[in-house]
């Protein structure tokens, strides 16, 4: 059996599998509910200064939905806790103390005025949690008044708050980012020059839900107005991988310890932020969705496939995937690969004829000998993995490589051994032969 | 008739509310919910089998699109554009056999999109919210004359007049509508659909109908040459096949009862059999027996003198007349009918033909239903060439006189089938279009 144990920025918990600073983590009540169902950890949600924030009381959520109405994006414009700072610091005490085991990190966020994090800092020392987490990535509302991703935007904000708080406590420190920049990597970069402790990533991203095209609104509106919200949810993984794997690969930053959040709802994509170096995930939308009990399937899950694959810790193959990802110029022009379709498989939909024939390569045949049958052409095959993507089968459209020696007889070249990138491409002017 | 009381065959078996559950809808409408998880299941394919195979070549993965977005009347547009009985086949077309038959998700889920479903869906959301979404082209002055308001006749009268042209219907009974009025089971024409298609096909404009008036009889084929640009004949089949037994006298025929059913304003005062025979393999012997069985009947039994493959009737019929509890015997004939039972006679296949075996069996009897098959009646058309005793056609409906096209049940090509019945009368529609504007002027 895998052991799923972590140590994150100094803080143990029984497997990487943390909720969130958001809803799940409001109070003590979802907190205990959540222990109970295995998490391994919480980021309770942001404390601010009293008095409290103050919520719209209309709609605060708005989701897309895929075809089968699966939450496949969510978004929000909910604030930080609007319960009093000391009522959640006497929650978070209990819950400390009644599950030691499990990691209770509490995120923050206060004016960018040092006495306002000293004095938060002091307070949420004396619950015994185990470290904090700077809240500099909340889009709405917040940000407005100064917070969130208005510090998270400006590199020396997130220096200098990440400064005052690692000079102020000796609870280990987590950097949220917000993913609403143009690059991640100068924020990443400011929050490591001033010790963070962890990073975590993403906060949500600026959006519009959708129009509500009867009132001439964005959703969800408040009395017939809408303003844009965070978002979230399976459709922000992507970007979010992206980020991790920047952070991951540029030296400055490659030292600090990551928690890898956005839109992961089961084992498989956990996995995929670790490979790509986060030493914990954190979820919130799944848990919204779903409710805590996903966590069950996280776990076994996770430790399947490490059984199978022979991990037996999560730093096994942590970071495993850094080292592969790279930059467009460094890829092998040289290499081809050719769609190949099963025809055990194919259900004869169509759709892969009409995708390569309409927007790709027209490599796909619509019938053969008055049939409709689909079968790759090779001669204009240029791999582009339209058609995989498209098929609804899964595993019915392989991409396959040519291998070395393979004539590709859409250009008449030879596959070599050796690796032909841009900067040493004969089609490439500027090609740099003598620099390798 | 006159019937000896020495069988029992009598009105009133059931309760009413075992009537009304009877012959309300065999398949109800799918709920919007339904509607949409269904319709996502479309994997809006290219060159989509399932619009191949439809006979009117409705482009089944564009209105299920259409479905799934959100917009069921554009999906009724669609449907109707190909075939303007779409709400009548979406509950009579034998789907297994056609559209669904090919569906490719049979291949990925083992079940085809409900497309009949589907389409009733679009079109009962048009028809709810009393939509028109056809204009008529600018008049053309062009008179044509159509015999027969039943599929094939009300689908070719609706094509010409959207085109402008302007259309009499001549209909020998007294309602409009052919056997989607007479003769469709009644479940599966629930809720008074027929009427309802056909109002909205004629409140398209231009279609002057007229009702008790028969060709061969009131008029003949000759003046409505004289006096139209064009004539089509949607006839059906008016004759019915005889067993030819000895003693034929007990013998019903299945479409006339259907038709008294479909017509009854109240289905306990009909007369049903407590034992009822069909004899026949088609879609009218499972029909009749299945209405027999839901008038109340105790005992239905289907005989067929083949073997099941070779049943009219598709399969899903068959088991549908299963779970009703109707029994289904192959290979045997009716040799006669007599007082309270049905004499068979075991068939065989001899050198790949039909024999009777000699050896003959009773079935308790108060009732028996003659359904296998009907004829045209040539009253009225005996100038025309016929081929294997229907009407000859081309493949655009033209007959073998000028000017004088034919389509459905009454021509010798196609099944005997609605959509077949819409497909002729839209094609004749565009052959006598294309004669008589030119091609291509009115054509879409
Ligand atoms: C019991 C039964 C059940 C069926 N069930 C199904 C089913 O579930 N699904 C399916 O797809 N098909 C079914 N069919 C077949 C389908 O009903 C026919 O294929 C279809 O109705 C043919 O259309 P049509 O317009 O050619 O003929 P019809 O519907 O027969 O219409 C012909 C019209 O012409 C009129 N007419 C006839 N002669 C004259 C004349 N001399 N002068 C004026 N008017 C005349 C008739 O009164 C009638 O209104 C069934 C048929 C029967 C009998
Ligand atoms: C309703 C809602 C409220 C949130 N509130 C906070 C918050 O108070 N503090 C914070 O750091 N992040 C907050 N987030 C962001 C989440 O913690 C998380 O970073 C983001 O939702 C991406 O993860 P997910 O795709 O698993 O939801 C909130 C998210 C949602 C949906
Ligand atoms: S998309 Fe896939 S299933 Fe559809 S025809 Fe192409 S290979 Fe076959
Ligand atoms: S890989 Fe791209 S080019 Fe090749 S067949 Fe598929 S869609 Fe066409
Ligand atoms: S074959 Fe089935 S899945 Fe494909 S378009 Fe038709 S209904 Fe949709």
């Amino acid at each position: 059996m895998a052991d799923l144990r972590t140590t994150f920025a100094g803080i143990r918990s029984p497997n990487p599998f943390w909720l969130a600073s958001a809803p799940p983590t409001d109070k003590a009540y979802n907190v205990v509910r959540a222990f109970k169902e295995g998490w391994g950890g919480v980021v309770w949600k942001t404390l601010g200064e009293d008095p409290p924030v103050m919520n719209v009381s209309g709609p605060r959520y708005g989701a897309l939905h895929s075809a089968d109405r699966r939450v496949i994006g969510f978004n929000n414009i909910e604030l930080i806790t609007d319960r009093p700072l000391q009522l959640n610091l006497d929650e978070i005490k209990q819950v400390k103390r009644d599950w030691p085991d499990r990691a209770i990190v509490v995120s923050l966020m206060v004016p960018c005025e040092e006495q306002s994090w000293i004095a938060i800092l002091k307070r949420v020392e004396e619950t015994g949690a185990d470290g904090v987490e700077l809240n500099l990535g909340c889009p709405h509302g917040m940000s407005e008044r100064g917070m969130g991703s208005a510090v998270g935007q400006v590199p020396d904000y997130v220096e200098m708050v990440t400064r005052w708080c690692k000079q102020h406590t000796r609870m280990p420190v987590i950097v949220k980012l917000t993913p609403n920049v143009a690059d991640i990597r100068p924020p990443a970069m400011a929050a490591a020059r001033a010790g963070a402790d962890a990073i975590s990533l993403i906060n949500t991203i600026n959006s519009i839900i959708g129009v509500d095209l009867d009132m001439m609104a964005p959703l969800p509106h408040t009395r017939g107005v809408g303003t844009h919200g965070g978002y979230c949810g399976p459709a922000v993984k992507p970007i979010s991988l992206n980020m991790v794997a920047e952070i991951a690969r540029t030296p400055e930053t490659a030292h600090v310890p990551l928690s890898g959040i956005g839109g992961i709802e089961g084992w498989r994509d956990a996995a995929e932020y670790i490979a790509l170096g986060c030493g914990n995930v954190q979820v919130c939308t799944a848990a919204m969705i779903y409710g805590f009990k996903v966590v069950k399937e996280m776990i076994s899950g996770l430790s399947e496939w490490m059984d199978a694959k022979g991990y037996a810790t999560i730093d096994d193959f942590s970071g495993r995937a850094i080292p592969k990802v790279t930059d467009w110029r460094h890829l092998d022009l040289g290499y081809a690969v050719k769609a190949r379709i099963d025809q055990s498989l194919c259900i004869k939909c169509g759709r892969c004829h009409v995708a390569c024939e309409d927007v790709s390569h027209q490599a796909i045949t619509r019938e053969v000998n008055g049939v409709r049958h689909y079968e790759v052409i090779d001669e204009e095959c240029v791999g582009c993995n339209l058609c995989a993507s498209l098929c609804p089968v899964e595993n019915c459209i392989e991409m396959v490589p040519l291998a070395v020696g393979d004539v590709d007889v859409r250009t008449g070249r030879t596959i070599i051994e050796e690796p032909l990138p841009w900067d040493r491409h004969p089609a490439n002017p500027m090609a740099r032969v003598a620099a390798e | 008739m006159e019937r000896e009381p020495r069988t029992d065959v009598a009105p009133g078996r059931l309760s009413p509310e075992a009537y009304a559950a009877g012959f309300s809808d065999l398949h109800p409408g799918f709920e919007p919910n339904a509607a949409r998880v269904e319709a996502e299941r479309c994997l809006f394919c290219y060159d989509a089998p399932c619009a191949t195979a439809c006979p009117t070549s409705i482009d089944i993965p564009l209105f299920i699109r259409e479905i799934a977005k959100g917009q069921p009347k554009a999906a009724a547009k669609t449907i109707l554009d190909a075939n303007i009985m779409g709400a009548m086949c979406a509950r009579v077309c034998p789907t297994e056999t056609l559209c669904e038959e090919v569906c490719v998700r049979h291949f990925s889920d083992g079940a085809p999109v409900k497309i009949g479903q589907l389409q009733r869906y679009a079109t009962d959301a048009l028809f709810d919210a009393g939509a028109q979404p056809f204009t008529r082209a600018e008049a053309t002055g062009r008179r044509i004359a159509v015999v027969g308001a039943g599929p094939a006749g009300l689908a070719c009268a609706h094509a010409l007049a959207r085109a402008g042209h302007e259309v009499t219907i001549f209909e020998a009974r007294e309602k409009p509508g052919g056997l989607n009025e007479y003769g469709i089971a009644a479940y599966k024409a629930a809720g008074g659909i027929a009427q309802r298609e056909v109002d909205f096909i004629l409140s398209l404009g231009g279609i002057v109908l007229k009702t008790g008036v028969a060709l061969g009889r009131d008029f003949y084929l000759e003046t409505l040459r004289a006096e139209y640009d064009a004539v089509f004949l949607g006839l059906g089949l008016g004759a019915v096949n005889a067993l030819g037994l000895d003693r034929e006298e007990g013998a019903e025929d299945a479409i006339d009862y259907i038709a008294a059913l479909r017509q009854a304003e109240d289905l306990s005062a009909l007369p049903v059999g407590r034992r009822v025979v069909v004899v026949g393999g088609g879609m009218t012997a499972v029909d009749v027996a299945v209405q027999a069985k839901r008038l109340g009947a105790d005992e239905v039994t289907i005989v067929y003198r083949r073997g099941e493959k070779e049943m009219g009737a598709s399969g899903y019929e068959q088991e549908l007349a299963l779970t009703e509890g109707v029994a289904i015997r192959h290979y045997a004939r009716p040799v006669a009918v007599e007082s309270g039972r049905a004499i068979f006679e075991r068939t065989q296949i001899v050198d790949g033909r039909l024999a009777g075996s000699g050896e003959t069996f009773d079935i308790p009897c108060d009732q028996l239903f003659k359904a296998i098959g009907q004829a045209l009646d040539p009253s009225g058309v005996e100038t025309i060439d016929l081929l294997g005793g229907r009407i000859k056609v081309d493949d655009e409906r033209r007959t073998s006189i000028p000017n004088v096209w034919a389509g459905g049940d009454c021509v010798h090509d196609g099944e005997d089938l609605t959509v077949v019945a819409v497909e002729d009368g839209k094609r004749a529609a565009a052959s006598i279009i294309a004669a008589l504007v030119g091609p291509g002027r009115f054509g879409t």
